[in-house]
């Protein structure tokens, strides 16, 4: 084999932060205290106060925690150490200088019950990014409240609710309301569990063998006439456009629907495209993902909802608006569907995310959508006679593939992804989209040179050409890590959720 | 490139858009700005946000708390920042470790056997603990105290209005300013009682009385944190007799950044594991018996469940739930009760000199960690802009924000960032203005 990209070497040994602990250390310094001290029993009756004395939460020094989170960040792959083609993920650059703006103390230390008036620039910051994102999306109703994609599929959701419910003059615990939410096979696991948590019965809609949603199957759905409306993400998850979109989002407003979009792949669309355009009633976008804030190992998301002015009012509260030359914060919405979450929303993303688009101008964000469709065009041509491919139809700004030609020699999908990490890339998205078996979605994002897709590509063929002819060192993988394939069975069957001090004992 | 894929240009790498949904001019946004113009831009609009220059003593939901310096700069590690959700746990072994040592601090400082990997914040995951109580008691009413930070409450509103579960409200004791427990309102269908502690008034509540009545009723105790720190001094919800324990956990090393990111802590007790919300890191082995982490119990999430799913919830907290764990390391078992305990003493201060204020009176008689309401003589938001003006201290949050029967009271939270001097600037602005209603 000839791997390029990365060399093996040594990585660091770290135990838990439990086990590192050693009573007596310490890592802080207050100052001392500088009012005079009233006795505790005054301030709390004992029967009010611990009496474990925190037992078992660590002692350290500071060159301890350091070297400890030091050592164990060794072990993650990362988007600064190169591709990540996460598909429907969007794991693009992430700016330092976005960070710095982040932590600017004006807006860093600023206390979200701070009174409006001292708060001024906190609120523009927020009205602009709202602004920005309306004339993107070509919805102009904007809330930036929601803390994830998942939190602004649900927010989506209700405002749909509440739109119909006013519509339709459904009053509480009256007559029958349209109670079905329509979701393509190949949706994200949380469009099903966004629509439950808001009172919606799920009905799937069939692929077509291109991967689109099929028309004939959502127009017979749609006629049983209790259709809420539709979730769709377009591009869908297989990475093509839905060209149909258009005639999709008049079907289902013709049955008295509306339609949602799930913004996860407006990568391919910024600048290019706008679903408002398209007949989208309301979306989330992932700040996260298009507008590059850091994902954080696994967080702080930002999922803003936009929508068109006939759901406005239904919007979660606050809103932010503009009086005059003043930013004010807008309660008093009577058809709102309430609060999604304390304060406003994630702010420090926000920051980030019109940082972004600040930087980026006009033509940067669509040239940034441009090179990610490039980009996984060009891998999708690059794979195109070593892999199989379930759609002609060309992708947007991922690829999907499958493990159809390899597992006759008993590779699958999950080794091809494990060997890529000898390799030196972090795998694709994997057995996802569900409707297409061995599923591998590549999304290269517009932040890799051709080099790098270059060596992906000669990666990818060597692994096709090792389970043709070496199929166990694919089984086996991967070979380079600190740990191999963990068995996740077990751990499931007998988890063990946190360290006791027994675990020590036993010499883990 | 464009070449190499048999294309003339750029547009055609969007043929398959149909040519009347696509943009056919620039996008109305502005046109790029250098780094220097950028941090030009926001440094003048941080400048507009006057509040952040001046010593607080807001609370109510975000707290000001030392954060040593090494949290925000190992956060800052590409290695965690860049990274995403570990699917691969081979090579995400380090957030998966930090996930793990994450949930048993929190179950340590809960007093719980069982966290999640973190919820979106504190409101967000009292909401989904009410879902949680529904799942495992099959009941469909929640009783609420009315002391709960009200933004929680309208949250849960929200999260509730389709689940068909209905929220009743426990009322606030006039003397005490703790929860008055309805025993009444306590039947067969009650699923959970929610109370707060350190309630919204500062008042810590008297759990284990709250346990015993509501475990005989068959239901489970919520116990809401919004002021994590709290939990260096006070006894441990779970030793209360909590069933499930939900936090905001933003004063462990998080800036108030103007309501977000927070971050959710989630704590039950391990009978109600496989009930619990969101993700969880849990120990496995490979082939040579070497110990790693997975994100485990998978099956009651979205993205296996689907709309049978615990919660919708997927991507959650994970760079700020790091702060938290590298904060509460830091420091560690002695320190979280030093600002504890710092605190307390500090806030007993100030209550006593406001006390001493000619007209000020403290209406709760209830013990209190470092949270406490004032009535003032006349309208406290007024009063609060004089003293801003006159003394340069936010001294607190006017009630009637929230509850407009309220025109005279405030809260004063007092954390071990305030000074004595700050205190008594505060204590000198509203003696000195408390007469000019």
């Amino acid at each position: 084999m000839t791997i390029t990209k990365a060399t093996t070497h040594v990585t660091q040994n770290e135990a838990l932060v439990f086990e590192r602990s050693q009573v007596g250390r310490r890592g802080y310094r207050l100052p001392a205290l500088d009012v005079e001290e009233t006795a505790l029993d005054e301030i709390l009756p004992a029967e009010l106060r611990r009496d474990d004395g925190l037992e078992g939460v660590p002692e350290l020094s500071e060159p301890d925690v350091v070297r400890h989170f030091t050592r164990i960040s060794t072990w993650n792959y990362n988007i600064d150490l190169g591709l990540y083609p996460l598909g429907s993920c969007t794991m693009k650059y992430n700016s330092r200088l976005n960070e710095k703006v982040a932590r600017i103390p004006g807006f860093a230390g600023l206390h979200p019950l701070a009174p409006e008036e001292d708060a001024q620039g906190a609120l523009r910051v927020m009205y602009e990014l709202q602004e920005h994102l309306a004339e993107i999306t070509g919805l102009p109703g904007v809330s930036l409240q929601p803390a994830a994609g998942a939190h602004g599929e649900m927010t989506g959701v209700m405002m749909i609710r509440a739109f119909l419910d006013a519509r339709d003059g459904v009053a509480e615990g009256g007559g029958a309301r349209r109670g079905v939410m329509l979701i393509p096979d190949s949706a994200h696991g949380t469009n099903p569990a966004s629509a439950h948590l808001s009172g919606f019965t799920v009905k799937t809609i069939r692929s077509t063998n291109e991967g689109l949603t099929d028309l004939e199957h959502l127009r017979e759905l749609c006629a049983a006439g209790d259709v809420a409306g539709l979730m769709l993400t377009n591009p869908n998850t297989c990475g093509i456009f839905e060209r149909n979109i258009k005639e999709i989002c008049d079907i289902v407003h013709a049955a008295g629907g509306l339609v949602y979009m799930d913004g996860a792949n407006m990568n391919a669309l910024v600048g290019v495209a706008r679903p408002g355009d398209m007949g989208v009633d309301v979306i989330h976008l992932n700040l996260h993902k298009t507008f590059s804030t850091p994902h954080g190992g696994g967080g702080p998301g930002s999922g803003p909802c936009c929508c068109t002015a006939q759901l406005e009012p239904f919007l979660p509260v606050p809103l932010v608006v503009k009086a005059g030359d003043a930013y004010k914060l807008d309660s008093e919405r009577p058809q709102s569907i309430g609060r999604v979450k304390a304060f406003y929303g994630n702010f420090g993303m926000h920051l980030r995310a019109l940082a972004y688009i600040l930087t980026h101008g006009h033509d940067g964000l669509r040239e940034a959508t441009e090179a990610a469709v490039i980009n996984a065009r060009f891998i999708a041509h690059g794979l195109a006679d070593t892999f199989d491919r379930p759609f002609d139809s060309p992708p947007m700004h991922e690829c999907l593939f499958t493990d159809k030609r390899q597992t006759r020699k008993g590779v699958h999908t999950l080794d091809i992804a494990k060997r890529l990490i000898d390799y030196g890339f972090h795998p694709m998205t994997i057995y996802f989209p569900l409707i297409v078996q061995g599923a591998m979605l590549i999304e290269p994002t517009e932040s890799v040179g051709r080099a790098e897709l270059q060596q992906f590509i000669d990666a990818m063929k060597e692994i096709a050409r090792e389970a043709v002819e070496d199929a166990q060192t694919v089984l086996d993988a991967p070979h380079t890590t600190r740990v191999g394939r963990l068995d996740e069975a077990a751990a499931a069957r007998k988890p063990v959720l946190r360290w006791r001090p027994a675990e020590k004992a036993a010499g883990a | 490139m464009l070449r190499g894929l048999g294309l003339g240009s750029a547009e055609e790498l969007f043929d398959s858009i149909p040519s009347d949904v696509l943009l056919k001019r620039p996008l109305r946004t502005p046109a790029a700005l250098s780094e220097v113009e950028l941090l030009e831009l926001f440094e003048s609009m941080a400048a507009e946000n006057a509040a952040a220059r001046r010593p607080s003593f807001l609370g109510a939901g975000a707290y000001s708390h030392y954060a040593p310096t090494i949290v925000d700069s190992l956060i800052q590690r590409s290695e965690f920042f860049t990274a995403y959700t570990p699917y691969q746990p081979e090579i995400s072994q380090g957030t998966l470790q930090a996930i793990f040592e994450f949930q048993t601090l929190v179950c340590q400082l809960a007093g719980m056997d069982v966290a999640n990997a973190s919820m979106y914040d504190g409101s967000t995951a009292m909401a989904e603990a009410v879902l949680m109580a529904e799942r495992v008691t099959r009941r469909s009413r929640v009783l609420v105290s009315a002391a709960v930070h009200p933004e929680y409450l309208q949250v849960a509103e929200t999260y509730v209005a389709h689940a068909g579960i209905e929220l009743g409200r426990l009322e606030v004791e006039e003397s005490s300013g703790r929860t008055a427990l309805d025993a009444s309102q306590l039947d067969q269908t009650v699923a959970a009682v929610v109370v707060q502690s350190p309630n919204f008034y500062g008042c810590v509540e008297d759990l284990k009385a709250f346990a015993d009545e509501v475990h005989a009723a068959g239901a489970l105790l919520v116990v809401v944190v919004t002021e994590a720190a709290s939990l260096g001094l006070l006894r441990s919800p779970g030793a209360c007799g909590a069933d499930i324990v939900v936090a905001e956990g933003q004063s462990f090393g998080v800036p108030a950044s103007f309501g977000g990111p927070y971050v959710g802590l989630f704590a039950t007790r391990e009978k109600y594991a496989r009930q619990i919300p969101g993700r969880l890191a849990g120990v496995a082995y490979d082939k040579q018996g070497r110990r790693g982490f997975v994100l485990t119990l998978a099956t009651r999430e979205q993205h296996i469940r689907r709309e049978k799913a615990t919660s919708n919830i997927c991507t959650n907290e994970g760079l700020i739930a790091l702060a938290a764990t590298i904060y509460m390391t830091t420091l560690g078992r002695r320190g979280l009760q030093e600002v504890a305990e710092q605190c307390a003493q500090k806030a007993a201060y100030a209550r006593r000199q406001i006390a001493g204020i000619e007209g000020f009176s403290l209406p709760y008689s209830a013990p209190v960690f470092n949270e406490f309401v004032v009535r003032a003589p006349g309208d406290a938001a007024a009063l609060l802009r004089r003293v801003a003006e006159s003394h340069n201290v936010t001294g607190g949050l006017a009630l009637s924000r929230y509850s407009p029967d309220r025109p005279n009271d405030f809260l004063v939270c007092v954390t071990e960032t305030n000074k004595r001097a700050d205190i008594d600037a505060l204590v000198a602005g509203l003696g000195a203005n408390a007469g000019g209603q």
